[in-house]
C-alpha cells in the first residue's frame, strides 16, 4: 500500500472503531434521560435503578469513548493536513464549537455520576439532560463538517488560495440538515435498541426472578417502543438523505444503486455486484420504477447514471452493498420494533421465545447498519475528500512510517473492544440486578 | 497587535493550562498506582478521588489545544502533521490504553491490581512524550526532501536534549503532582496523606527546577538562537525561580494551629513560576512556530475566519464559566465529598 491508501486505512478503521463508542455514548444518555423522566411520573424506582445501572455502563463505555475520539480528532490533523487546511480556513467553527459540548457532557457526566446525592433532585434530571444534550450537540457538530465535505460551500478557490471565507454559509451547507438528522435519529435508535438487546438476552434466562422478569420487561418496551419510533424516522430521513445525493452528489447514489445510463423510470436493485461489463448489477432483485421514486418522488424522474461522470470520478462500486446493507437492516428494524409491541397489546402475553431472541440481534444489527451507512457515506465521496474541491490524494500526508502504526493502531482496536466487552460482562455478572431490586417497585430512598 | 500574536496567545495560554491539568492529571494517576499497594497510606484515596470526576475534563483541554492550533494555524498543519506523525500517534495510543484501562479498574475489583499498573505506567509516559515536541520545534531534527517535511526520528531519539526534555516532563508531572495532591489531602483533612505528598513534592520539586537549567544546557546546536534569546529575557527567568523558592519554602511555613506548611500558597506560586518561565519560553520562541521553517505570521488563518473563531471562544466561555464554578464547588471544594462520613 501506499501512503495515501495506508492513511486511508489508519483513519477509516480508527473512525470505524471511535464510531461504535460514540453512537452509544448518544443513544445510552438520552435513554438514561428517559427513565429518569419515567421514574419521576411513574414513580416506579425499577426506572431509577435502571438509569443507574445504564450510566455504570455508559462510565465504562466512555472511557474508551473519549480517548478514541482524541484520537481521531488528532488523526485528521496527522494524515489529512491538506484537508485539515481547508478546515481550518473555512469550517473551523463546528469544530471549536463541540470542545464545549465535549465540556458540558463531561463536566455534567461527572456532576450526574458523582454528585448528585449531594443536589436537589431535580438537578439530577437537569444533569443527565446536560449529558444527553452535550452528546448530541457534538454528533451534530462533527457531522456538520462532514456534511460539508459533501457539499462544500462558503469560499472559493483562485489560483490555489482560499477566498471569500463565509464562515456560517459553510456551518449550513446545503446538506447539514438531512445528514444530522439521519446521524441523530439513528443514534439514538441504536442506543435503545442495544438496550433493548441485553433486556432481551437476560430474559431468555430461565433462572429469573419474577421481579427481575418484570424489570427487564419493562426496559425491554420501552426500548423497543423507543427504537421502533426512532427506526421509522430513520427511514424517512433516510429518503431525504438519498434525494439530497440526487441533487448533489449524483455519482454517489448511480454507485450506490449501480446505474450507468442516465434514464427516466429507473429500477431500484436489491444486493447483487455492480459490474461495469455488463452496465449494471448482476444477480440483484430488481424493484422497477423504485430508484426514480425514491430519488424525485415520481416514478418518471430522470435518475443521473455513471457514465456521465468521467471513470475517474467514480467511487468504488462495492458501495451498492455497503447502501443495501443499512437499508435492508433499517427496514428489518422497523419491524423489530413494532412487531414485539403490537403482539404485546394485542395478545396481552409475553414474548415468545422465539421473539426474544430475534430481538437479541437488534443491537448489533443497528451497529452494523451505523458502520455501513458511514463507511458508505466515506467511501462513496472518493476520489473527493472535499467534493469536487479536494481530491484524497491531495489531502494526505507525505509522511512515511504508517504502515507501523497502521499494525499498532489496529491491534490495540482489537484488544480494547474484547477487553471493554469481557469488563462489561463481568461487571455485570458481580453486580446483579436482583438485590437492587425494591420489593414490589415502589419507590425507596436512594 | 497583530492577529498572529493574539492567536499565539491564545495557543500559548492553552498549552500553559493542558500543562499545569494534564500533568495533575497523569501524576495522579501513577501517585494512584505506586499507593495502590500500600494499605497504609490513603494518598491512592485522595488520587482517586481526585482523579475520577476530573479525567474527561482534562482530556478535552487536550482536544481544545489541538484543534485551536489547527483553527488559528491552518497553514501549519502541512509541516506540523508531517513531521509529528509518529511521536504524537505513540502518546495517542499510551492515552487510549491509559483511559480505557483506569477506566476498567474501577469496574473489576479482582483485577484492578494489574489494571492499575497498565493505566498508571502508560500515563507516567505520556507528558514525557509530549514534550518531545519541544526540541523538535527548536530545530535540527527535520530535513526536507522532495518538499516533503520528515523528521528524524533516530537523530532525535540518539540526542541528550531529548532525554533532557524527558526527564523534565517527568520530573514536572510527579511534582506538580504531589504539590497539589497535597493542596488537596490538606483540603481534605488527612494530614498523613498531607505528609507523604508534601515530602515527595520536596523531593521532586528541586529535581525539576535542576533538570530545567540542564534542558537548557544540552540544547541541540540548532536550537542555540533560542538559548540566546532566553539570555535576553532572563529577568522573567530569574522571577520564575523566586517564585519556585516562594512556593517551595511555603512547605515550611508554620500555622498557627501547629501545622506544617501552607500548600496553597506553594500550589500558587509554583503555578505562577510555570506561568513565567513558560511566557518566557513562548516569547524567546516566536515568531517561529517550526523553526526555520515557518512563523506564525505564515501560518495563521484568514481573518473572516478569525474573527468567528474569536466571537465563538468568547460566547462558549462565558457560557461555561458557571459550569465550571459549580464542579469546582462540588468537587474541590465541597465537604461532604472530600470527608465522607
Ligand atoms: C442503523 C443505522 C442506519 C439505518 C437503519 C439507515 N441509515 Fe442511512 N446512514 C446511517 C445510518 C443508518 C449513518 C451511519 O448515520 C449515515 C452515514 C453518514 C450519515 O450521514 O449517516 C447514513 C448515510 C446514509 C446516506 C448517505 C448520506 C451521505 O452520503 O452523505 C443515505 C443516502 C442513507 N443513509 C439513506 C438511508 C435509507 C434510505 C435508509 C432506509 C431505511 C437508511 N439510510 C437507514
Ligand atoms: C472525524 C470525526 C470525529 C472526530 C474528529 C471526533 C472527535 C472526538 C473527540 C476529540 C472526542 C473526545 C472528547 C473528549 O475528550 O471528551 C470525541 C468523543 C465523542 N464523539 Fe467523536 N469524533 C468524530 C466523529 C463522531 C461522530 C460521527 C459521532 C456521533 C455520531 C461522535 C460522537 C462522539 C461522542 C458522543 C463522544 C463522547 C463525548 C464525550 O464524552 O466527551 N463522534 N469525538
Ligand atoms: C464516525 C463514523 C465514520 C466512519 C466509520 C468513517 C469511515 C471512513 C473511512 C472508511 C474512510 C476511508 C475512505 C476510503 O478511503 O475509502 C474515511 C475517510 C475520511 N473521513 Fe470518514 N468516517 C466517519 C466519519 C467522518 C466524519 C464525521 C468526518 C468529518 C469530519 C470524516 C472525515 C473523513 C476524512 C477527512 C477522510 C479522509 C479523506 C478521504 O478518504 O476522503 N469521517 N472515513
Amino acid at each position: 500500500m501506499d501512503t495515501v491508501d495506508l492513511a486511508r486505512a489508519l483513519f477509516g478503521s480508527s473512525m470505524a472503531f471511535h464510531i461504535i463508542f460514540s453512537t452509544l455514548g448518544v443513544g445510552i444518555p438520552a435513554m438514561i434521560v428517559v427513565a429518569e423522566l419515567l421514574y419521576h411520573v411513574k414513580k416506579d424506582s425499577d426506572y431509577s435503578l435502571m438509569a443507574q445501572r445504564w450510566t455504570r455502563g455508559l462510565a465504562i463505555l466512555l472511557g474508551v469513548a473519549i480517548p478514541s475520539g482524541t484520537i481521531v480528532g488528532v488523526m485528521l490533523t496527522l494524515l489529512w493536513p491538506g484537508f485539515m487546511e481547508y478546515v481550518g480556513e473555512v469550517i473551523a467553527l463546528p469544530f471549536q464549537i463541540e470542545l464545549w459540548a465535549f465540556f458540558l457532557e463531561a463536566l455534567f457526566l461527572s456532576i450526574y455520576v458523582y454528585a448528585a446525592d449531594r443536589l436537589p433532585p431535580v438537578m439530577r434530571i437537569v444533569s443527565v439532560a446536560f449529558v444527553a444534550f452535550g452528546a448530541v450537540a457534538s454528533a451534530v457538530l462533527i457531522t456538520d463538517a462532514h456534511s460539508w465535505m459533501n457539499t462544500p460551500r462558503g469560499f472559493s478557490v483562485v489560483n490555489d488560495q482560499i477566498t471569500d471565507v463565509n464562515p456560517l454559509a459553510a456551518v449550513f451547507n446545503p446538506s447539514v440538515w438531512t445528514t444530522t438528522n439521519h446521524v441523530v435519529t439513528s443514534a439514538y435508535m441504536t442506543g435503545a435498541f442495544t438496550i433493548a438487546s441485553v433486556a432481551a438476552y437476560k430474559m431468555l434466562s430461565r433462572r429469573l426472578s419474577e421481579r427481575e422478569f418484570a424489570y427487564h420487561g419493562k426496559g425491554l418496551f420501552m426500548s423497543l417502543l423507543i427504537g421502533g419510533v426512532m427506526a421509522v424516522l430513520t427511514a424517512v430521513d433516510g429518503h431525504s438523505t438519498a434525494q439530497m445525493l440526487h441533487h448533489h452528489q449524483p455519482e454517489k447514489l448511480a454507485g450506490a444503486e449501480g446505474l450507468f445510463e442516465t434514464t427516466a423510470y429507473a429500477p431500484l436493485v436489491i444486493f447483487g455486484t455492480v459490474d461495469p461489463e455488463i452496465q449494471g448489477v448482476r444477480g440483484g432483485l430488481e424493484l422497477p420504477w423504485a430508484l426514480s421514486f425514491l430519488a424525485t418522488n415520481r416514478f418518471s424522474g430522470v435518475v443521473r447514471g455513471l457514465n456521465e461522470f468521467p471513470p475517474e470520478n467514480w467511487p468504488p462500486l462495492y458501495i451498492h452493498t455497503l447502501f443495501d446493507t443499512m437499508v435492508m437492516i433499517g427496514s428489518i428494524l422497523i419491524v423489530m420494533g413494532f412487531v414485539p409491541l403490537a403482539y404485546r397489546m394485542w395478545f396481552k402475553k409475553p414474548y415468545p421465545r422465539w421473539m426474544t431472541m430475534a430481538l437479541v440481534t437488534a443491537g448489533p444489527l443497528s451497529m452494523l447498519g451505523i458502520e455501513t451507512g458511514w463507511i458508505f457515506s466515506c467511501t462513496g465521496r472518493q476520489p473527493w475528500t472535499i467534493y469536487h474541491v479536494q481530491r484524497t490524494a491531495e489531502a494526505a500526508t507525505r509522511a512515511g512510517g504508517l504502515g507501523a502504526l497502521l499494525v499498532m493502531f489496529v491491534s490495540i482496536y482489537v484488544i480494547l473492544l474484547v477487553t471493554t466487552a469481557v469488563v462489561m460482562r463481568h461487571y455485570f455478572n458481580r453486580h446483579p440486578v436482583g438485590p437492587e431490586l425494591t420489593q414490589d417497585g415502589s419507590v425507596s430512598s436512594r | 497587535m497583530s492577529y498572529a500574536i493574539v492567536a499565539a496567545s491564545i495557543i500559548w495560554v492553552f498549552v500553559f493550562m493542558y500543562a499545569i491539568l494534564g500533568s495533575i492529571d497523569f501524576g495522579t494517576g501513577f501517585w494512584a498506582m505506586v499507593f495502590g499497594y500500600n494499605k497504609k497510606h490513603k494518598v491512592a484515596d485522595i488520587a482517586n478521588l481526585y482523579l475520577s470526576p476530573t479525567w474527561k475534563v482534562t482530556n478535552v483541554f487536550l482536544v481544545l489545544l489541538a484543534v485551536a492550533l489547527v483553527n488559528f494555524f491552518p497553514r501549519a498543519t502541512y509541516l506540523l502533521g508531517s513531521i509529528l506523525v509518529v511521536p504524537v500517534c505513540l502518546a495517542l495510543i499510551l492515552l487510549l490504553i491509559r483511559s480505557a484501562f483506569m477506566v476498567y479498574s474501577h469496574s473489576v475489583r479482582r483485577h484492578s491490581r494489574t489494571l492499575t499498573l497498565v493505566s498508571g505506567i502508560t500515563g507516567l509516559l505520556i507528558p514525557g512524550l509530549l514534550i518531545s515536541i519541544l526540541p523538535v520545534t527548536l530545530g535540527g531534527f527535520v530535513t526536507v526532501e522532495d518538499g516533503v517535511p520528515i523528521l528524524e526520528l533516530t537523530r532525535l531519539f540518539t540526542s541528550p536534549t531529548e532525554y533532557a526534555h524527558l526527564a523534565f516532563g517527568l520530573t514536572t508531572e510527579l511534582f506538580l503532582s504531589a504539590l497539589f495532591l497535597a493542596d488537596y489531602s490538606r483540603e481534605a483533612g488527612d494530614e498523613s496523606a498531607y505528609y507523604t505528598l508534601r515530602h515527595l513534592a520536596i523531593t521532586f520539586g528541586p529535581t525539576t527546577f535542576a533538570l530545567a537549567i540542564m534542558t537548557t544546557l544540552v540544547m541541540a546546536p540548532e536550537a542555540q538562537w533560542i538559548v540566546e534569546r532566553f539570555r535576553e529575557l532572563w529577568v522573567w527567568f530569574a522571577l520564575s525561580a523566586a517564585a519556585f523558592v516562594i512556593g517551595l519554602s511555603a512547605l515550611w511555613w508554620r500555622r498557627p494551629d501547629g501545622k506544617i506548611g501552607y500548600p496553597r500558597v506553594a500550589v500558587i506560586a509554583v503555578v505562577i513560576q510555570y506561568a513565567l518561565a513558560s511566557y518566557a519560553y513562548g516569547r524567546a520562541h516566536l515568531p517561529y512556530l517550526v523553526y526555520p521553517y515557518l512563523t506564525i505570521e505564515e501560518g495563521v488563518v484568514n481573518p473572516a475566519m478569525f474573527r468567528s473563531l474569536i466571537i465563538s471562544y468568547a460566547v462558549c466561555t462565558a457560557i461555561l464559566v458557571p459550569v465550571f464554578i459549580l464542579f469546582w464547588r462540588l468537587f474541590l471544594k465541597d465537604k461532604r465529598y472530600l470527608k465522607p462520613e
